[in-house]
């Protein structure tokens, strides 16, 4: 079994006083899927900040095998490395669209640019692989030199996604991916989701309230509750037979349609 | 001869903290262990914990004692103990489920659902989708379905989608909740012949069968269950 690609371990953040998640641990291989779940407050966020490097631990470590073969202590690096290490091998997919896009430039721009920022030079060759993304995520390639500001959520949703994976990051952060969207956009983005995961191969940590939604993406599942992690393993045993009773409190208030 | 698949001394209560704490005892002491080309038929009334017992086979039931140990890779994997990205392993060469219910994935086309186990296994596409369409043929499902998403089949038509996924991959263990619930006498023999069929190639099966008929043809013993634990065993 291949080595873990990141490494989490009693990851602790305060929020002055309060407390935003406390010592959270595990470990991602490449190509795992792992899910937070729990409800608004619970500290889901506050850790995908912390995760994805923007907001540093109050305590606790985290590490990362790089593309070169070296793991990295995320929050040891110097800032300017991290950056670098952020916008080559990670993405983040926030839940407003509006935050991960550069609403002022094209859809086409929005793809190019982070091809630009990791070296890319050639502009027919960049513009050709910005209208390949765009397919991918089955936005039509009439739209490339429009705004995002002229798209539906589902579009745009869709375009922060192609942004966050031409670069071809080997772990991708997705704050409630689905969240705002209305059911029928959901399934699309879902099972485009979905399949770009498996065929790339990526890693990925997925925040959301939604139990259908972690079933469907996850492999493992973490449940939180007032900053700490109450329960995790395997998705659907965690969602089949909950132990905690947190967590059977919010497996048994889904609504089935 | 190795057990495939053998449960050892099963112990899970549910315990409902939203209701009030109920405590409900379902597995007391459970073992059972199944030899390739066996297929063991639980027998019991509904409640006594069948579906239980197949799901901590399966790893989505956490017993809260005892082990669960499955032939897989040249070892023997515990689906107790073992973390989720090994059983999820398990479950990809190894350890097959069937439920009655198909869990629908919004967009992808019949054919692809029911080829995705083969793709997991690193098949190319065009030989999976072959194979695929070959279990959706003789299941019954017509053609003109098979480029559609299965979330506008009818309940049966699910659920032979549903078989087909189960079956296509020929993995060495399967466990089977209720395959035959909603299929006509057709159908239900085209179940007990690929059941017939795994077991030839030395598979080894474990299922749930109401229907009694299929059951006597298709298990090669019953085991019966009664509230609290496997009672006993009978060829």
């Amino acid at each position: 079994m291949s080595e873990p690609l990141f490494r989490v371990a009693n990851v602790t953040r305060y929020h002055g006083q309060r407390i935003g998640c406390r010592d959270v641990s595990f470990d991602l291989r490449p190509g795992e899927v792992v899910g937070i779940v729990g409800e608004s407050g619970s500290g889901k966020t506050t850790l995908l900040d912390c995760l994805s490097g923007r907001l540093t631990p109050s305590s606790g470590t985290i590490e990362y095998l790089a593309r070169d073969g070296t793991m990295v202590d995320v929050f040891g690096l110097p800032e300017a490395r991290r950056r670098l290490l952020m916008r080559t091998e990670w993405g983040m997919v926030r839940q407003n669209p509006r935050d991960g896009l550069r609403m002022g430039v094209s859809a086409g721009a929005n793809v190019g640019e982070p091809l630009m920022a990791v070296g890319a030079r050639h502009y027919g060759a960049i513009r050709h692989e910005a209208e390949t993304w765009l397919g991918r995520v089955e936005i039509a390639n009439d739209r490339i030199d429009d705004a995002p500001s002229t798209f539906s959520g589902g579009m745009m949703q869709r375009l922060q996604i192609a942004r966050n994976l031409v670069t071809k990051p080997r772990l991708v952060f997705m704050d409630e991916p689905t969240g705002g969207l209305d059911v029928s956009v959901q399934a699309t983005l879902l099972d485009l989701l979905r399949g770009l995961v498996v065929d790339l191969g990526l890693a990925a940590v997925i925040v959301t309230h939604d139990l259908a939604v972690a079933r469907l993406l996850t492999h493992r599942l973490m449940v939180m509750r007032q900053g700490s992690v109450v329960e995790e393993g395997l998705t659907d045993q965690v969602l089949d037979d909950p132990h905690h009773a947190y967590t059977q409190l919010l497996v048994s208030a889904v609504l089935q349609p | 001869m190795t057990a495939m698949i053998a449960a050892t001394a099963l112990n899970k209560t549910y315990i409902l903290h939203v209701q009030g704490g109920t405590q409900i005892p379902v597995l007391a002491n459970a073992s059972l262990a199944v030899e390739p080309g066996e297929c063991v038929a639980l027998h019991g009334p509904s409640g006594a914990g069948k579906s239980t017992l197949l799901r901590c086979l399966y790893g989505n039931c956490k017993p809260d004692s005892g082990s669960v140990t499955v032939q897989h890779d040249g070892g023997v994997v515990d689906i107790v103990t073992a973390a989720p990205h090994d059983i999820l392993d398990v479950r990809r060469r190894s350890l097959g489920y069937v439920s009655q219910f198909l869990r629908v994935i919004p967009r992808v086309p019949a054919l692809d659902v029911v080829a995705e186990p083969l793709r997991a296994l690193g098949q190319p596409i065009e030989t999976a989708r072959i194979k695929a369409a070959e279990l959706l043929a003789r299941l019954n499902i017509p053609e003109r379905l098979w480029k559609l998403a299965p979330a506008t089949f009818s309940g049966g038509e699910q659920q032979r989608v549903n078989i087909a996924r189960g079956f296509v991959a020929e993995l060495p263990v399967l466990l089977l909740d209720e395959p035959t619930a909603s299929l006509d006498a057709e159908n239900r023999n085209v179940v007990a012949s690929l059941i017939m069929e795994a077991r030839a190639r030395g598979a080894a099966l474990v299922g749930v069968f109401h229907d009694e008929e299929v059951r006597h043809k298709v298990a090669s013993r019953t085991i019966s269950i009664q509230a609290g634990g496997v009672a006993g065993s009978a060829a």
